[in-house]
């Protein structure tokens, strides 16, 4: 057994033992392994060929000699790798994967990697905000409408805004193009930031960015309270029934605390989970938001990707969403025992 | 003396939407410090609703219609709820009922025991290991319990706990509302024994709530007999199991299992009346198919031995146990 040092162990404490972290790291690798293998396979179960097709299109557009198709089409696939067996290629595919080489993307020429990387920050950012945003309002405003001494403007204002989760956030963003951009022009239509402002860490920049952002996070924030703050809710009505909660009000403690540290912080376990879902989803879940505003975010490539028949793209950005899905329930894996002290370090529940 | 407590006619009504349902009609009873009480009853005879109107912990649409609790010479009914936060766990404390889950399961004994003391405004600086390894001692915990979490412990250690917060300062009046019924015997006596040294020590006047006779006979001092919202007597130990005067005592006595001899278990008739909308007069009455809606007078038997004296229903339990003398074989 591996022996480390005392600082780690400290770090860590008791909740976490070298074999909790192996045994959930080694899921997360057999996630991996088959998601990269039925990412492979599946493209190759359908029985066009991807370069004659793109060949065949080409040539409808009049770029390629009709009559050479099928020796171009040779020439392609000989370098793509698509001339060798199957298990060459699997094994082509996972020395690729090792050097982030996703291929290239068959409408720019680009490397699928870089298409990715200039999209993730974008996405990451937008999102990643907005989801925390909407966790953070609609977890304390859920929290507050359980709570019997909370004041009546929370409780009649709330429960309206929870109304706007029933409106799909595609279907407010458009209203919000109309509104604020098109009808009062306060707000730009779409993009990331502004035409002619230079990429960089300017205060212009940021500030483009920002007022850029407001109405896409602001259709994800609105429309996806409601989510948590339900949840929460619910949540917090059945810890307010616990022994724990009518003990603390016994030992006299201040409303804060009891509401805090005893109701919020248990009731909201559940909400830690679901929130390290969401943020591992984000990279995929922001397909609709982005292309209405046309946000150049991975959900955008994708959309690209799939409209324009991009194999490698597609496989690219498909792997890359399922990679960080596993990571972050990974780290949650990780983070879960110090939230809740319960579940143990070997794996199990003891409580 | 000087009583510690003094209830003096308390009224709690539940207001529902069919009417008052009165939880605890008129009782009144005082208490010296260091004394143990006994409060038994069927359940819904309100001695729990005592209990919580104690600590003024009752919820809507739980009310205090009237009557006086005093408590180390306050009357904890006019207080604010700011006022009544520090008088809990300061001048009186509660241990309560569902030992297993009473602490908060995420957070380690020690916050749990310090954020009572912090929320009293008491600041312990360089005097807190001492306070607390002396704390846990007096409940018979070791100090290492303080860095466990809750699940660590056994439901005997986790009510230890309880009674450890529960006295971290020093109270006047501790409530015990069952507080071992989630426990088996062993522990349930190691548990009491517990109570009564740390009760001892403080000097604190104590309210045991429960169903168990036989743990009121070794506990409590006084004992007083809830029926139906009402107190229908109150008396020290021996006034109660020697000497009871109300049919609803003598019947609960004798429901006791006798180890003496092989004898029928004997139940008490019929339910308790509900207290919703409930006529005027003895309720223990209604219950073996009597009636008397006159009001019942509150008679002292001796100094000390108090019973709800009803002319209809005084002697019913009497005759019944004469007759279950005759036919013990």
């Amino acid at each position: 057994m591996l022996t480390f040092n005392k600082s780690y162990s400290i770090l860590f404490g008791k909740f976490m033992s070298w074999d909790y972290v192996i045994k959930r790291f080694l899921l997360f690798l057999a996630v991996i392994f088959v998601a990269v293998t039925i990412n492979f396979i599946i493209p190759r179960l359908r029985d066009t060929n991807p370069i004659e097709e793109r060949l065949y299109q080409l040539a409808a557009q009049g770029g390629v000699n009709v009559s050479k198709i099928k020796e171009l089409t040779a020439i392609y696939e000989a370098k793509y790798g698509l001339d060798k067996s199957v298990g060459e290629q699997y094994l082509n595919y996972w020395n690729d994967i090792f050097h982030l080489d996703f291929g290239w993307t068959i409408a720019d020429r680009t490397p699928v990697i870089n298409e990715i990387m200039r999209a993730v920050p974008w996405t990451i950012g937008l999102l990643s905000v907005a989801t925390l945003i909407a966790f953070v309002v609609g977890t304390v405003f859920g929290a507050l409408l359980a709570w019997p001494k909370t004041g009546n403007f929370v409780k009649y204002f709330v429960p309206l805004l929870m109304t706007l989760s029933a409106i799909p956030y595609y279907l407010l963003g458009i209203v919000f193009i109309y509104l604020f951009a098109i009808n009062w022009g306060v707000l730009p239509t779409a993009g990331a930031f502004g035409f002619g402002v230079k990429p960089g860490w300017t205060l212009e920049m940021i500030t483009s960015v920002m007022w850029h952002a407001i109405m896409p996070a602001a259709s994800i924030v609105l429309t996806s309270i409601g989510f948590w703050g339900l949840g929460m809710r619910g949540m917090m009505i059945t810890t307010m029934g616990e022994d724990y909660m009518k003990f603390a009000e016994y030992k006299g403690l201040k409303d804060w605390r009891v509401f805090l540290s005893y109701g919020v912080r248990n009731a909201m376990l559940p909400q830690v989970t679901g929130l390290a879902i969401s943020l591992g989803t984000i990279l995929a879940g922001s397909v609709l938001v982005e292309v209405i505003f046309a946000y150049p975010g991975l959900g955008n490539l994708l959309y690209r990707a799939i409209t324009s028949n991009d194999y490698f793209l597609l496989q690219g950005i498909i792997l890359f969403i399922i990679v960080s899905l596993g990571f972050s329930l990974f780290l949650i894996d990780l983070v879960y025992p110090l939230v809740d002290p319960r579940i143990n370090l070997e794996g199990g529940e003891n409580g | 003396m000087q009583p510690i407590l003094d209830i003096k006619n308390l009224k709690v009504y539940y207001h529902t939407s069919q009417g008052p349902v009165k939880a605890v009609e008129d009782v009144s009873f005082s208490l010296e410090p260091g004394e143990r009480m006994g409060l038994v009853g069927e359940s819904g005879s309100g001695k729990s609703t005592i209990a919580l109107a104690l600590m003024k912990a009752h919820k809507y649409p739980a009310n205090i219609e009237s009557g006086d609790i005093i408590v180390d010479s306050i009357n904890i009914v006019d207080l604010n709820e700011e006022e009544m936060r520090k008088t809990r766990l300061n001048n009186i404390s509660m241990i309560p009922q569902g030992a297993m889950n009473s602490l908060n399961p995420v957070k380690k004994i020690k916050p749990q025991v310090i954020d009572a003391l912090t929320d009293h405004g008491v600041k312990l600086r360089d005097k807190q290991e001492k306070f607390l390894s002396e704390l846990m001692e007096s409940v018979g915990l070791s100090k290492d319990v303080l860095k466990l979490y809750p699940h660590e412990l056994s439901g005997g250690m986790k009510q230890r706990v309880c009674i450890a917060i529960s006295i971290s300062m020093k109270p006047k009046v501790i409530i015990a509302d069952e507080p071992t019924s989630a426990l088996d015997v062993i522990v349930q006596r190691q548990v009491m024994e517990t109570l009564y040294e740390v009760q001892e020590q403080l000097g604190a006047a104590c309210i045991l709530i429960g169903h168990d006779m036989g743990l009121m006979a070794q506990f409590a001092d006084k004992i007083g007999i809830m029926y139906a919202g009402k107190m229908v007597e109150f008396g020290s130990v021996s006034d109660i199991f020697k000497n009871p005067q109300h049919p609803y005592t003598r019947l609960l006595i004798d429901s006791l299992p006798d180890t003496s001899g092989k004898r029928d278990l004997i139940g008490i008739p019929g339910i308790p009346p509900s207290l919703l909308n409930l006529a005027d007069g003895c309720s223990f009455c209604l219950r073996i198919g009597k009636k008397n809606t006159k009001e019942v007078p509150w008679v002292k038997v001796t100094a000390g031995h108090f019973i709800q004296k009803c002319p209809t229903c005084i002697d019913y339990g009497l005759r019944k146990k004469a007759t279950t003398k005759r036919t013990r074989k």
